[in-house]
């Protein structure tokens, strides 16, 4: 059986399944249900002077008929007194001993409530410390939250504050409401950091009711931007991870975060840099219990790939992510349609022909109906010749395994744009096809 | 009087067993099936249509909460889509050849979208279509079936006055008449044809075109003729003892359940119906539902070639109704009313010029139903007297021959269309064939701008 515990910052975790900071962590009574139902750790609702809310906070985006494939907030950090919240961490730790509890924590800019608070944090037991520079509305209004994780002189300073008197790791979680989260991470760091997590929720306005013009959520008719999370902000989450993992000036583990809601998720986030992964809205939409499918699904996928220890995972892929340049302008791939699969729905063609490259003819349906005989059925037909390896078709098609993309050899060696760009310099007089049919070698 | 009437039913009972077989869908399930749908380019459904109806493109407009523009996508085509929507056999039309059937799912049910769709704007009497300027020509269609309100619909749109004449008291032909009322009843397809006349269709009803007002005269004052007058009556049984009470013709009996109240309908208790195609299986399910016990339904051939629809078959076995197949009656028996039906078995023989096999009777095997009704359902006569009254109209079988792109009759200002022409199709089929004839009496029209042909 695969070992699936984790070692962040010399901290080990039982699994990397941990709670995001969130309505799921608010209380012990929450987070201790969560122990029980498989999760490896928890990073409490952020703890600070005690907020009001407003009623409503979450407004989501659906896509036909799935449900919360976004989820936006407008909640604030936890609206329950300090000594409450530290009270429970220190219950949940008394009973679970073996999982991590993690305080994340925000105050105003001020160094000595930043170490009194951290001070308050550690004497409660919590294994590790997350500051919160992220939250992107409301906390940001008061100087809190991104307002401090937009500005690397901030982030600097208030980690260094907060790591004169800490003993526990001290996490940085970082908003993704900047032009370079890295540039932030290294910020981080500078201020003695021992992680970063990320992301923190993407500024965003969900949507306008179309009868009241009221932002959703509304409070009253009136809205507010929130914080955007959810399986549709994965893909950006894990380029901002990978960015980070990459960057030389970083170096230091990862917590990943952002619509992560299974165990495939949470492989891509640990092959991409994360050494735990943390997860907010699917909790919220399903409850503690599909933790269950990812530990399985994690120690299936580890035994098949041969893998003894989760941490194995991470950062397996970063070396792939490679700049544009360095790409392969001589692999070729073409769509191929397997003419059995093919139900007809021409979606491939049209989107070939309307959003992509011309490469797909299919003749027109010609009437009929079941009465009279059955329609025949046109396969469309990839010209090969044309095709440019775009993947839309692929993409578009509703039939798993109907159309797929082949490697074509071109008998080239690669040559990637960088290598075309010196091969150039070399070479003026030859012409560009000239020189990717040489090949780099 | 019935010889032994079934037991009465109350009429709350009646109105139950009558009550819509596919209920309307509900918002969430509208939008849940709607997402089903792929929207397919070039999409077969719409091949499939014979009035051609955008079918994804209505969805997505479901989808995206634009429901009168779904309708409109949907009347655009057909302006009968309401009754298309619960009559049309879907399931060898647009549902048939879905393309999710290839890939062995359940098809995208267009009907009941369609319904959704169409429902409430019928509903609230909106008008989404206006007729053009009137350009001066007038046309003339004989019955107010499905083929001739389409045909003065399309007219309508293009600027031509449009006058239906029909001898119903009510418009809508079969589609009020002649559809089992648990798909649809009379009042709702009598309130569709609202938003037709609307258009400016003027619709006289009550009018027998050759009594009440002469072909000449409708030559003299009008333009252009449709002839939009369905079929006959039932065909006769040629038995002894037809004349008895207790026998009945489909149409006539199904025409009762459409304008009586159900406690009003005589039924037996034990019924012999007559055929097995589409209108047998409305009578069966009918005679079933109004409280008769036991109902028959006689088949001189075997289940393989009964002509039904397969869901129409499966809602009769539903329905309890018991097949006798490979059947022929030879007399109805009684005296002054139906006591039974006297049948006897076929043999299949060989196979005759179409392929058919025929079936002759068996002698030594005849039997006998106790029953004190017998309907018959076997197919509408052609209406001949009619047509004959028509000027150099040719007839095949006792259909109208028409030029197909056109819908032009062999009398170059008659154009025809719905069951007279292909002897008995679908409500769908007639709405083509109206839109069809309507460009068809434009293009002519148009041809020979300046030269009125009436008064």
């Amino acid at each position: 059986m695969p070992d699936l515990s984790i070692n962040f910052c010399g901290v080990r975790s039982p699994n990397p399944f941990w709670l995001a900071s969130g309505p799921p962590t608010n209380t012990a009574y929450q987070v201790m249900r969560a122990f029980e139902a498989g999760w490896g750790g928890a990073v409490w609702k952020t703890i600070g002077e005690p907020i009001i809310n407003t009623g409503s906070r979450y407004g989501s985006v659906d896509l036909k008929n799935e449900r919360m494939m976004g989820l936006n907030n407008i909640e604030l950090i936890s609206d329950r007194p300090i000594d409450v919240n530290f009270r429970e961490i220190a219950e949940v730790k008394k009973r679970f001993p073996q999982h991590t509890v993690i305080a994340s924590l925000m105050v105003e800019s001020k160094r000595e409530t930043w170490h009194d608070i951290v001070k308050r944090a550690e004497d409660s037991g919590a294994d590790m410390l997350e500051l919160n520079f992220g939250c992107p509305h409301g906390m940001s209004e008061r100087g809190m939250g991104a307002a401090v994780g937009q500005v690397p002189e901030y982030a600097t300073m208030i980690t260094s504050w907060v790591k004169e008197v800490a003993r526990t790791p001290v996490i940085v979680k970082l908003t993704p409401n900047v032009t370079d989260i890295a540039h932030m991470a290294v910020a981080a760091k500078a201020g003695g950091a021992d992680a970063v997590s990320l992301v923190n929720t993407f500024n965003s306005l969900v949507g306008v009711d179309l009868d009241s013009f009221a932002p959703r959520p509304s409070v009253a008719g009136y809205g507010s931007h929130g914080g955007y999370c959810g399986p549709a902000v994965k893909p950006i989450a894990l380029h901002m991870v990978s960015s980070v993992a990459k960057h030389p000036k970083v170096n230091i583990p990862i917590s990943g975060i952002g619509g992560i809601s299974n165990w495939r998720d949470a492989v891509e986030f640990m092959l991409l840099g994360a050494t735990s992964v943390q997860v907010c809205t699917a909790a919220m939409h399903y409850g503690f219990r599909i933790v269950r499918d990812m530990i399985e699904g994690l120690e299936n996928y580890l035994e098949e790939k041969g893998m003894n220890s989760a941490m194995e995972l991470v950062g397996k892929a970063v070396p792939r992510v490679e700049d544009w340049g360095n790409l392969d302008l001589n692999y070729k791939i073409i769509a191929k349609i397997d003419a059995a699969k093919c139900i007809g729905c021409n979606l491939c063609y049209i989107a070939c022909e309307d959003g992509a490259h011309q490469c797909i003819r299919v003749e027109e349906r010609p009437l009929g109906d079941l009465r009279h005989g059955v329609l025949p059925k046109h396969v469309p037909q990839i010209l090969d010749d044309e095709c440019v390896g775009c993947n839309l078709c692929a993409l578009v098609c509703p039939v798993p395994g109907c159309i797929s993309m082949v490697e074509v050899n071109t008998g080239r060696t690669p040559m990637s744009w960088k290598q075309l760009q010196e091969a150039r310099g070399r070479s003026p007089q030859c012409s560009v096809e000239e020189l990717l049919s040489r090949g780099s070698s | 009087m019935l010889k032994e009437p079934a037991p009465k039913l109350p009429l709350e009972q009646l109105e139950a067993n009558f009550a819509d077989i596919n209920p309307p869908l509900s918002e969430r399930q509208a939008l849940e099936e709607g997402a089903r749908c792929l929207f397919c380019q070039d999409a077969p459904c719409i091949k499939a249509c014979p009035t051609g109806i955008d079918v994804p493109q209505f969805i997505r407009q479901i989808l995206t909460g634009n429901l009168r523009g779904s309708a409109k996508t949907i009347l655009s085509a057909n302006i009968l889509g309401q009754s298309c929507a619960r009559v049309c056999p879907t399931s060898v039309l647009c549902e048939g050849v879905c393309v999710l059937n290839a890939e062995g799912k359940k098809p995208v049910e267009i009907g009941k979208l369609q319904r959704y769709a169409v429902d409430p704007v019928i509903a609230s009497g909106a008008q989404l279509f206006k007729a053009a300027p009137t350009n001066g020509y007038r046309v003339a269609l004989i019955g107010a079936g499905p083929a001739s309100l389409s045909c003065a619909a399309e007219l309508r749109k293009l600027g031509y006055e449009a006058i239906i004449f029909d001898a119903n008291p009510q418009p809508g032909g079969l589609n009020t008449y002649g559809i089992a009322a648990y798909k649809m009843r009379a009042s709702e397809a009598v309130k569709e044809i609202e938003m037709i006349r609307a258009l400016g269709v003027e619709i006289r009803n009550g009018i027998v075109v050759g009594t009440d007002i002469s072909i000449p005269e409708l030559e003299r004052d009008y333009d252009a003729i449709f002839i939009g007058i369905g079929l006959g009556e039932t065909e006769d049984l040629q038995l002894p003892g037809e004349e008895l009470e207790g026998s009945y013709d489909a149409l006539s009996f199904i025409e009762s359940t459409k304008s009586k109240r159900f406690d009003q309908i005589e039924i037996a208790k034990r019924v012999a119906v007559i055929g097995a195609g589409n209108t047998a299986i409305d009578v069966v399910t009918a005679a079933k539902r109004l409280g008769a016990e036991e109902v028959y339904m006689v088949y001189r051939r075997s289940p393989e070639e009964m002509t039904a629809f397969d869901y129409e078959y499966e809602l009769a076995k539903h329905d309890g109704v018991t097949f006798v197949w490979q059947a022929m009656p030879m007399r109805i028996v009684g005296s002054g009313h139906v006591e039974a039906l006297e049948c006897v078995r076929t043999q299949r023989s060989s196979k005759d010029p179409q392929g058919r096999y025929s079936y002759l009777p068996a002698p030594g095997t005849e039997f006998r139903l106790e029953v004190g009704m017998v309907i018959k359902a076997l197919g509408q006569k052609r209406r001949l007297g009619f047509l004959k009254q028509v000027p150099n109209l040719e007839l095949h079988s006792g259909c109208v021959v028409i030029e197909s792109q056109t819908m032009r009759t062999k009398n170059p200002r008659y154009f025809a269309g719905g069951d007279c022409v292909n002897g008995g199709g679908e409500v769908v089929d007639a709405v083509a064939h109206g839109k069809k004839a309507a460009l068809g009496i434009h293009q002519m029209l148009e041809a020979t701008k300046g030269r009125r042909t009436h008064a």
